[in-house]
């Protein structure tokens, strides 16, 4: 599909959803009110501008079905986020907002060419949490043979993965790299395995992260992404070309804005993503602020599908460190991690106040194999990570080796940041 | 004529180093030495024991990063420039040591210092016809 032919849909998408969500949901009749602008102002993507933002704040605030755009009834099924820092955001469904789900997860699993020949361990956790019913879904529309074994149980994990010989694994990239890890304490090797490519979403992580898990478990490691608010994972995701993610976009339309200013970035910058269901009809969301911090890739993909591309993400605004003025990200810092030898691909970022600036530690694994009796030599590594790290963020950090398996593992999303700050 | 030195990664933490001597009294190894080095953010503890391979067995096995190197032990006369003749040896021969300890206990009357080199093996061909009571295996063990 031409861009063009693209733009004509989404208006007319647009239009309707508007008109729907000021007729049926009064917190959008009440945000659009309070800007002046009624649905016939509305007549084309290029008026998306107009329109209110949606926030999680918001998302919190009419939990838990004050967004909803039908009758209560047509609900078919509810998600909601985990709700650790707050209250939960609730996502429903309707029937058509499943099949919905189904289209564009099955999409996600053709990137990676999944097909009715193929086997999918779904280690994504199953119930409220989206990762596991969305895997779910896409590889019964594929026509494949789901293993839906959620998350965790490591070991059992590993003799399905043995017994049923899946082709294609779903779950979070920390928890990958921690099956490898028990793969390996256990004598399993995942070249004897029948792998050959992983779906990977839910957290941010680094391209050195996908090298290290593409050479742990032999297969080819795609990014998905996706987030509850919004439909759960199949947002978007990269293809076997690994260089962005085609955003389905007939669906989700794409902005990229300045957190600050609010105001779209010029072409190709960097800034906040921003999403708009089209098409969702239970809870049809507008310019929902993701927090996720990304770029459009300009270009066309080497796969030809002309679906726009993002950079996989930068990190999120709320994970952001400000350490001693400089803006960074865990995964930047992870990227510079997974370079380095002689530690382990794990690791935890302590941040704490110490007068009245931001201090940050990073705690790294000794890898077993470069463990030596000399000191001199282990603080050799610390100092070489300090100093990568200077080199390539121009951050201060103070690296603490930590005995291997020290670290805590995460069958979900890794919890990578300690904020002992008190602000 | 080198012995056999495990060392064990230790996290600056409470009750490690009682971790990993509970490990060693359950699997009956019996320390002959023990020497705990550290920085800031780790420590090192090194140790001669009597089952030098059953004891990096049974740690490894208890999820410590656990390494073994080859040590030189030497006998050193217990009196004034007893280790300054030592030294001095170990100079001639051109060698650096890395670190080094001592037993707690004397062989004879002499007492017993723990030395790291580079390389134990290289060291040894450089050290054997010098003037030194380079200690066997057995001997440091039979205390």
């Amino acid at each position: 599909m031409s861009p063009d032919e693209t733009q004509s849909i989404q208006s007319e998408q647009l239009v309707q959803l508007v008109k729907k969500v000021y007729e049926s949901v009064p917190f959008y009749r009440k945000r659009m009110d309070g800007l002046g602008i009624t649905p016939e102002d509305i007549k084309s993507i290029a008026d998306i501008n107009k329109l209110p933002f949606t926030s999680k704040d918001d998302m919190r605030e009419t939990y838990p079905l004050g967004l909803l755009s039908v009758n209560q009834s047509e609900i078919v099924e509810v998600h909601t986020s985990s709700g650790t820092t707050g209250k939960p955001v609730v996502d429903a469904y309707t029937i058509d907002d499943i099949d919905l789900w189904s289209e564009v997860m099955a999409r996600t699993l053709g990137m990676g060419n999944i097909t009715n020949k193929d086997i999918v361990q779904n280690a994504f956790g199953y119930g409220l949490f989206t990762g596991g019913l969305g895997v779910h879904y896409g590889a019964r529309r594929v026509g494949a043979n789901v293993i839906p074994i959620s998350g965790g149980n490591t070991i059992r994990q590993l003799a399905i993965l043995q017994d049923f010989k899946a082709t294609a694994l779903t779950c979070t990239p920390s928890y990958c790299l921690y099956l490898a890890e028990v793969a390996e304490e256990n004598g399993i090797h995942f070249t004897d395995l029948n792998l050959k490519v992983g779906f990977f979403g839910a957290e941010p992580w680094s391209e050195n992260m996908r090298k290290e898990i593409e050479k742990k478990l032999d297969l080819k490691a795609i990014d998905i992404y996706g987030l509850t608010e919004i439909i759960g994972p199949g947002v978007a995701s990269e293809c076997l070309e690994q260089d962005g993610l085609h955003i389905f976009e007939d669906h989700f339309y794409p902005e990229i804005i300045n957190p600050d200013t609010l105001q779209p970035v010029a072409e190709g910058e960097k800034g906040e993503l921003v999403i708009t269901t089209l098409t969702k009809q239970g809870t049809p969301i507008l310019r929902y602020r993701t927090r996720d911090i990304t770029f459009f890739r300009s270009g066309s993909c080497a796969c030809d599908r002309t679906h726009r591309r993002m950079n996989r993400l930068l990190g999120r605004t709320d994970d952001m460190l400000i350490i001693r003025g400089v803006n960074i990200f865990p995964s930047q810092i992870e990227e510079v991690l997974f370079n380095i030898d002689h530690i382990e691909p794990h690791y935890q970022l302590v941040v704490d106040r110490v007068n009245q600036l931001d201090t940050l530690e990073v705690q790294v694994e000794l890898n077993e194999k470069s463990f030596s009796d000399e000191v001199r030599k282990l603080e050799e590594y610390e100092r070489k990570v300090e100093k990568d790290l200077h080199t390539a963020l121009g951050i201060q950090a103070k690296v603490k080796l930590m005995e291997p398996k020290s670290i805590q593992r995460s069958e979900g999303k890794a919890k990578r940041i300690i904020d002992n700050r008190q602000i | 004529m080198y012995i056999k030195q495990i060392s064990v990664f230790l996290e600056n933490q409470a009750g490690r180093l009682y971790d990993v001597m509970t490990v060693l009294a359950d699997n009956n190894i019996n320390l002959r030495a023990l020497f705990l080095t550290d920085s800031s953010d780790f420590g090192i503890l090194r140790l001669i024991v009597d089952k030098p391979d059953d004891c990096l067995k049974v740690l490894k096995e208890s999820q410590f990063t656990v390494n073994i190197t080859n040590v030189i032990a030497i006998e050193v006369p217990d009196h004034a420039g007893g280790l300054s003749g030592v030294l001095k040896e170990i100079y001639a021969a051109d060698l650096n040591i890395e670190y080094m300890y001592a037993f707690v206990e004397k062989h004879h009357d002499n007492a017993v210092l723990i030395f790291r080199f580079e390389s134990a093996e290289a060291a040894i061909k450089k050290l054997k016809d010098k003037n030194l009571k380079i200690m066997s295996n057995q001997s440091v063990l039979a205390e």
